[in-house]
């Protein structure tokens, strides 16, 4: 997909919590002598996907160095936002000076939300109804308790800003959305924690869509894997994103840059975002970023990035990916669940 | 619940609360938090709304190890002084630190976050809370 | 200012204080208030007006409207009453509110009672409670408790003057010293300093033992004017109130230049003293509102006994002692004797009048003369200073 105007990145933020668990903890609890990646994200007890996505959007707001009323949408894209009804964009919209002049919206598509906020608010802008728009993906994703996910479930936000290409540091160049009805994960309403569907998540989802999205785009804009410098994939893990570079022809050391997931875990909807924002953190101008998310249920954004020359200035405006990895407080399995709400107090 | 809880006061305060807008006194330069009608220290009320800066430094802080209710989820916690670069004082809470690694004079900057919940079906309350700058 | 009447304390009546888990809040003032009635050798159909100090019956409670019940209870509706509230100031409140309806002429007899029903509530709920004594949208509303406010104080103090905490906790050990010969008090076996310091931390630095413990209790006394002695005689030794003062401070320390001082104590203290034409060096006996150990340091500089910052010394060196320089809480202050909020500025108006009637028992002190009652609400947001003298 191609919008009639070029837009693209004016402002890009992430956010993580400072608090860390590392997977041999939770393995210890549990009696598993194996674990999937180093150590997650744990979100404080006062925090939400709400209060992430402020910290996201401000840090956005610094880089794109606009006055926040200016905003004219604001799309957040969560499957874990404090209220089941009450929408996160009222508030973050009131956080950020944004009111009352506004589109508002909370979206749920698992961990594909972010990137599918990112490509309505660039209809949005690229349209002329709005000068600027704002994209979260946010999420406090909950393992079930002794659960596969239960290693991976992080928390984590990112935020982009989309105007008009020429301010941007990032022109949007195509997207490329694939769905399909493939139940691979899944909570119904009421439950506590979603259900997966273990071996059936790989090929039949994470693979099918992310591969459908990616060779989509590229077959539309006549790109190949070489026309790309960073490939930013969703991270439930770290396996899926190397394999799947590999099965497109990405070398490795394209995905590594925007790959967090075994130092942060899946932060869900801002998984690939987070990834994004890494990637922004250190890119250069005329080089070409592929971003490809997936959300279960099941569907795949693929956006593809032309850096500009507005980079330099712009990355330095707000903290890095790294200033947030890098601040570590560690929490035993005990902390973990108390500050997660899995103990039960009524 | 503390009977105090109520969804308009939550309401009515919100921008104050979430964007740091406080009062600038023309008459004597000091300015305040939360914005006040009359100036605490020179009695004028030629006062203006103004955003206040969210970055400072701590001047004095403790640790609540026996909450009052709807904060016991969250103890302990570490509660505030603290100094805005304009001079303006305000408590808050002092967040992603352990408090051993806290000094007075620390610099911190503001971040938002949930204060309580009115209950597991009541709204949430928001505000701002400091944490040593990134 | 115009010229008022002289006011005198005609009776005392108090409650022991504790868990009294069969005494209700009415019951309590009731009771109280009966005690100074027949201490004053008097009929309850004499009273004029009844002023009720208390801080918290509404939250812990559900009850307002104190004055009309306790008139109601009291057997003798129809006299003039309210309920006086400023925090932990009420019964300094509520005592100043008396001394004007007498001193104004518009009363002859009035009837004082400081209540406070606590331990119905649990402990959360009552803190909730207590930081209402500073400001609920802005303060309360970060998770602070009224003794991390002090907390904050306490800090501040220990910066600025080079202080250990181990000399501003001994504080404890005086009220508890204290309190052992008073039968009224809640807690009447002493504390040593290390007991203090190693008692659980309630919010750093503050230990549990440096704090006033939570209790029900209710204090009552008669004021009346000169005409009503003439009817009534009195007893033998006669008790004028010289002076009653009130002021306030910034409601919160974010407000404050200065957290180590409250200006409140030095305005009201200033003014009394003037008035009653006393110095700090005439007070024979003295009361502090020592919710926790590091105020009672602080009002002793700042009602003029030392200097700031050098308060702890005269705990030091044991000038605070029944034959010290300046005796101070002789009956146990609030940490010892007890402070159910409300009703401690009350009590602390029974203490002195004990002793300057020279019945203070073991606790007693050589012929006093001169007493003063400092009752403070919040951290000094309100504070009564009352100067008191026996003039016969």
């Amino acid at each position: 997909m191609k919008p009639n105007r070029e837009v693209g990145i004016v402002g890009y933020g992430a956010y993580i919590p400072v608090y860390r668990i590392k997977d041999q903890e939770i393995a210890r609890v549990w009696g598993r002598s194996r674990w999937p990646i180093e150590e997650k994200s744990v979100p404080g007890i006062d925090e939400d996907s709400l209060t992430m996505a402020v910290e996201a959007s401000k840090n956005a707001i610094k880089r794109a160095e606009i006055d926040p009323k200016e905003i004219g949408a604001i799309y957040v894209g969560s499957e874990s936002p404090p209220y089941a009804v009450k929408p996160s964009a009222t508030v973050i919209a009131e956080a950020i000076g944004a009111v009352p002049r506004a589109l508002a919206i909370d979206m749920e598509f698992a961990c594909r939300a972010g990137t599918t906020a990112m490509q309505s608010v660039i209809g949005l802008v690229a349209s002329g109804m709005i000068k600027y728009g704002l994209a979260i993906g946010t999420d406090t994703a909950q393992g079930r308790p002794s659960d596969e996910l239960e290693f991976t479930a992080a928390a984590g936000a990112a935020a982009f800003i989309i105007g008009l290409a020429e301010n941007s540091l990032a022109k949007v160049e195509a997207t490329y959305s694939y769905i399909t009805d493939t139940p691979d994960f899944w909570r119904r309403e009421g439950e506590r924690y979603p259900r997966h569907t273990y071996r059936f998540t790989g090929v039949p989802a994470y693979f099918k869509h992310v591969i459908g999205a990616a060779k989509g785009l590229m077959e539309e804009e006549g790109l190949r894997p070489s026309d790309f410098d960073y490939v930013v994939f969703h991270q439930p893990n770290v396996k899926f994103p190397l394999r799947v570079a590999k099965m497109l022809g990405f070398t490795e050391d394209k995905v590594k840059a925007g790959l967090l997931a075994h130092v942060i875990g899946n932060t869900y909807a801002a998984a690939s975002l987070i990834g994004l924002a890494a990637v922004l953190d250190r890119a250069k101008s005329g080089e070409r970023i592929l971003v490809v998310s997936f959300g279960s249920g099941a569907g795949s954004d693929a956006l593809s990035l032309m850096v500009t020359d507005l980079i330099d200035r712009k990355r330095v405006l707000a903290p890095t990916v790294e200033q947030y990895v890098k601040r570590r407080i560690y929490v035993d399995y005990s902390l973990y669940v108390r500050y997660r709400g899995k103990i039960e107090r009524w | 619940m503390v009977k105090a809880a109520s969804v308009p006061r939550v309401w009515r305060d919100r921008e104050v609360k979430y964007r740091l807008l406080g009062t600038y006194c023309k008459s004597c330069g000091k300015s305040h938090y939360p914005p006040r009608i009359y100036c605490p220290h020179c009695g004028s009320k030629d006062l203006e709304l103004v955003k206040l800066p969210e970055e400072g430094k701590i001047l004095h802080f403790t640790v609540i190890r026996a909450p009052p209710t709807d904060f016991e989820e969250y103890a302990p916690y570490i509660v505030a002084l603290i100094e805005l670069k304009n001079g303006t004082r305000l408590m808050a809470q002092v967040v992603d630190v352990r408090a051993e690694e806290l000094k007075e004079g620390m610099e911190v900057e503001a971040v938002f976050r949930k204060y309580r919940e009115q209950g597991p079906d009541g709204v949430i309350e928001y505000g701002l809370k400091f944490r040593p700058k990134l | 200012m115009v010229d008022t009447r002289k006011v005198y304390v005609l009776g005392i009546g108090a409650t022991p204080i504790g868990e009294h888990w069969d005494e209700s809040l009415r019951t309590l003032m009731t009771k109280a208030a009966t005690s100074a009635i027949e201490d004053a050798s008097i009929e309850r159909k004499d009273v004029d007006a009844i002023f009720v100090g208390n801080m918290s019956s509404g939250p812990l409670q559900g009850q307002e409207h104190l004055g009309s019940l306790l008139a109601t209870w009291l057997g003798i509706p129809g006299v003039a009453a309210c309920k006086v509230e400023a925090a932990c100031a009420s019964g300094g409140a509520a005592f100043h509110q008396g001394f004007l309806g007498v001193a104004s002429g518009v009363y002859d007899c009035v009837l004082v009672v400081g209540v406070e029903k606590m331990t119905d509530a649990i402990t959360r709920d009552i803190t909730a409670a207590l930081i209402m004594a500073d400001d609920q949208d802005y303060v309360a509303f970060t998770g602070v408790s009224f003794v991390g406010l002090n907390a904050l104080v306490y800090k501040a103090y220990m910066d600025k003057y080079a202080v250990e905490q181990e000399d501003i906790a001994l504080f404890a050990v005086h009220d508890h010293k204290q309190a052992v010969n008073n039968e009224l008090a809640q807690y009447r076996r002493p504390v040593t300093l290390s007991a203090v310091m190693s008692s659980p931390l309630i919010a750093d630095p503050i230990h549990l033992l440096e704090c006033a413990p939570i209790g029900d209790g209710s204090a009552s006394v008669v004021l009346c004017s000169e005409e009503f002695l003439k009817k009534y005689g009195g007893r033998d030794v006669l008790i004028e109130v010289s002076a009653s003062i009130v002021a306030t401070d910034k409601l919160s320390l974010y407000d404050r230049d200065d957290i180590t001082t409250l200006s409140a104590s030095v305005k009201a203290s200033r003014k009394a003293y003037k008035i009653a034409k006393i110095e700090p060096k005439d007070v024979d006996v003295l009361e502090v509102h020592d919710a926790f150990t590091i105020l009672g340091v602080i009002h002793l500089e700042d009602l003029g006994f030392a200097r700031k910052g050098e308060g702890w010394r005269l705990l030091k060196d044991g000038e605070l002692e029944i034959d010290g320089k300046i005796p101070t809480n002789t009956m146990g202050g609030l940490k010892a004797r007890g402070h159910p909020v409300g009703a401690t500025g009350v009590y602390q108006v029974f203490d002195v009048v004990k002793q300057l009637r020279g019945e203070a028992g073991k606790n007693q002190v050589d012929s006093p003369e001169v007493g003063v009652t400092q009752s403070v609400g919040g951290v000094g947001g309100t504070v009564v200073v009352n100067v008191f003298r026996r003039v016969r």
